[in-house]
């Protein structure tokens, strides 16, 4: 009674099978990445530009004019019309047709002038601080500029001096700071660990929800031989998910390749046998393949919000740090952008490649420990 | 093999928890025979069968089935037994082809393609062999799992109640197939809520709470349960089946068509009854040797659902 490819075989082509007729779920394995790459590709964007601005003119003078239109043209700001008077622009960040409202005090132009150091009161909708961040840090440039356009001839000592020195401020590996070049690589990641880790863990419950297990384990097939038969696809599910991403991500989004395909293949390939191993664990856990579904969807989240996927990983408090650096998903994030973006080769990942190898041994001991119990 | 007997165990036992399922059973199952597995829901009789078929492993007890011993030669068992479950338990979403051709390459048995193709005309599903299994009625799914199931020429075949929900003549048919393996050579134990499918069976064991309580050849049971039974017959049926119910000393009342059988297990309070009612007559009392109706009837009615224990 030995292991038998025979066998192995005969599981992996009935697994092929099956999953062929589910339509539903192929096309889901084809159709999510895609589908997640158009929309976090194309639609976030963390440099929010053209939020709506209403100003509020006691000056009309060509100073004023040219920050007006310093502000349209720098297009972090859609000037949306006037307001007169505290009242109205209040309303309107309350009601969310501005969010800002820049006030350019009476005689603004002549206090300048004098020397008097006017204030000009910008209100803004800080709710969404990541909204509104970008807009405020432009802001005080284009005053500075739109000064040193106007106030030209005798009036030219008014415009502020530049400061004595230099900030060279040099934008590496994402220069024209697009969001979707560090989205996309990042979204690998969550597109393996969303799909992958659900469709093991319903694949191997739906076998015992629906009663074939019982037929399986009374054939003499082995253990071993049924496990490999069911997770052995999905690796494959898993290297068409690549594929799709890695065509998508390279033309639509022209993001860059720059590093070690090597250290990518070999990045990849064991982030799918995490996420395999991790669905293991989950259906030796899950009674149904509703509640696999249950536990997948809670591994995917602290995939999506503890890896550094969406927020910065450093800003994230210390403790979240910690049990970010448990989930699979931040390691393989950090591989998959630093050889992307970065140029990075094996090397330069080898701790993250390590730490994928760590939580693998850990997941597949305790899923190996689930598994024996449950023979019986 | 030791001597004729195809299962032979002892003392079988297994607990889930600390709940006894299965209390120290024994049986031992010759050759050739179609022995009846007998008792209520939650009895034990799945948890039986998958021990003897080396699906679980029992907590305690020893035996051999097919000559190998329950508890160590689990594998080998494997290939000489056809085990049907209690639930349809092949892919609903592979055709009928593709369940038998799987379950052929599970046995990695030599000249597949022919084996299947024998099974499908047999079957009678040649023409149909592409239409998915799930699609099929519940009386062709059991015709199906019995084809899969035999494809390896088991020697043993392991039926966990097989005919539940499938119609009477499908029943009969399927019962037809199973005296024809008999015949064969094929030992069969199967297990039943179903008077027709006892009564087809050449030797019977009752269980309850996961213990033995009958076990004989069938010819042997009612006296076993030692009914006394008298036939009943005359007008106005129902109202005298509705009274007798009622007596003390009369357990069971079976309707046979427009007579009734009444049993009781003791004698003198059951005859006290009869003689009363003689003094009327207006029925025909005549005593009539206890058959195996009445004792599956009696035996069935004398144990509630087993699962209800922790409850009681």
């Amino acid at each position: 009674m030995r292991f038998s490819f025979a066998r192995l075989f005969a599981v992996l082509a009935k697994e092929f099978i099956q999953m062929r007729r589910d339509r539903i779920t192929f096309g889901m394995m084809i159709g999510l990445p895609i589908f997640q790459l158009l929309l976090f590709g194309y639609i976030i964007n963390s440099d929010a530009r053209h939020l709506p601005t209403l100003v509020e003119l006691n000056d009309t003078g060509p100073l004023v004019r040219s920050i007006v239109s310093g502000m349209q043209i720098s297009e972090y700001f859609d000037i949306q019309g006037a307001v007169a008077g505290v009242d109205s622009g209040e309303k309107a960040l309350r009601d969310g047709t501005a969010s800002f409202v820049v006030v350019f005090p009476q005689d603004f132009e002549r206090d300048i002038v004098r020397g008097l150091k006017p204030t000009l009161l910008v209100t803004a909708d800080a709710s969404d601080p990541s909204a509104v961040g970008g807009a405020v840090g432009a802001l005080s440039g284009i005053v500075s500029r739109a000064m040193a356009e106007t106030l030209s001839g005798p009036l030219a000592r008014l415009a502020p001096a530049p400061p004595p020195f230099d900030v060279a401020v040099h934008k590496l590996y994402n220069p024209e700071g697009r969001t979707s070049t560090n989205i996309v690589p990042g979204l690998l990641a969550i597109i393996l660990s969303m799909t992958l880790v659900m469709m093991t863990a319903v694949a191997i419950v739906k076998e015992s929800e629906r009663g074939t297990m019982e037929m399986l384990i009374a054939t003499p097939v082995r253990p071993l031989e049924v496990m490999l038969g069911k997770i052995v696809p999905y690796v494959f599910v898993g290297y068409v998910q690549t594929a799709v991403f890695l065509l998508a991500g390279l033309t639509l989004f022209e993001v860059p390749f720059e590093g070690s395909w090597w250290a990518f293949f070999v990045g990849f390939n064991l982030f799918i046998v995490v996420n395999l191993a991790l669905g293991f664990l989950i259906s030796a856990a899950a009674r149904s393949q509703m509640q696999a579904m249950q536990l997948s969807m809670f591994t995917i989240l602290p995939s999506v919000l503890l890896s550094g996927f969406l927020f910065p990983f450093a800003a994230m408090p210390g403790w979240a740090q910690i049990i970010g650096s448990a989930v699979p998903a931040t390691h393989f994030l950090r591989v998959v952008r630093t050889v992307m973006l970065k140029g990075g080769d094996i090397g330069d990942v080898a701790g993250e490649m390590w730490a994928m190898v760590a939580i693998l041994i850990v997941i597949s001991v305790v899923a190996m420990l689930r598994y024996r119990q449950t023979l019986d | 093999m030791t001597g004729s007997s195809v299962i032979d165990v002892r003392g079988l036992t297994k607990r889930f928890g600390d709940k006894t399922v299965v209390d120290h059973f024994d049986i031992a199952v010759p050759r050739g025979a179609i022995y009846g597995f007998l008792g209520p829901n939650g009895s034990g009789k799945t948890t039986t069968i998958r021990m003897i078929c080396g699906l679980l492993t029992p907590d305690e007890g020893e035996g051999t089935c097919l000559g190998f011993d329950v508890r160590r030669d689990a594998a080998r068992i494997k290939e000489r037994v056809g085990y049907m479950t209690q639930k349809f338990s092949y892919y609903e979403d592979l055709s009928i082809r593709e369940n038998l051709d799987f379950v052929a390459r599970m046995y990695r048995l030599d000249r597949r393609r022919q084996r299947v193709d024998a099974a499908l005309d047999e079957l009678g599903l040649a023409d149909r062999q592409k239409q998915l299994a799930g699609s099929l009625s519940g009386g062709w799914k059991q015709r199906l799992a019995l084809a899969a199931c035999l494809l390896h020429e088991p020697d043993l075949l392991l039926l966990d109640e097989p005919t539940a929900g499938v119609d009477p003549k499908a029943r009969r048919d399927f019962w037809d197939e199973i005296r024809r393996l008999s015949a064969r050579g094929v030992t069969v134990l199967v297990s039943t809520h179903y008077m027709d499918e006892a009564i087809q069976c050449d030797f019977i064991t009752y269980i309850a709470y996961g213990r033995k309580l009958i076990d004989g050849p069938s010819s042997e049971i009612p006296a076993m349960v030692g009914l006394v039974t008298y036939r009943v017959s005359g007008p106005d049926i129902s109202a005298l089946e509705a009274e007798l119910q009622k007596e003390d000393g009369v357990e069971q009342v079976a309707r046979f068509g427009a007579v009734l059988h009444v049993s009781g297990t003791d004698r003198a309070k059951l005859e006290s009854v009869v003689s009363r009612y003689r003094a009327r007559g207006t029925h025909e009392w005549t005593e009539k040797k206890s058959e195996l109706e009445e004792a599956f009837i009696y035996l069935m009615a004398g144990a509630r659902d087993n699962f209800a224990r922790d409850a009681a």
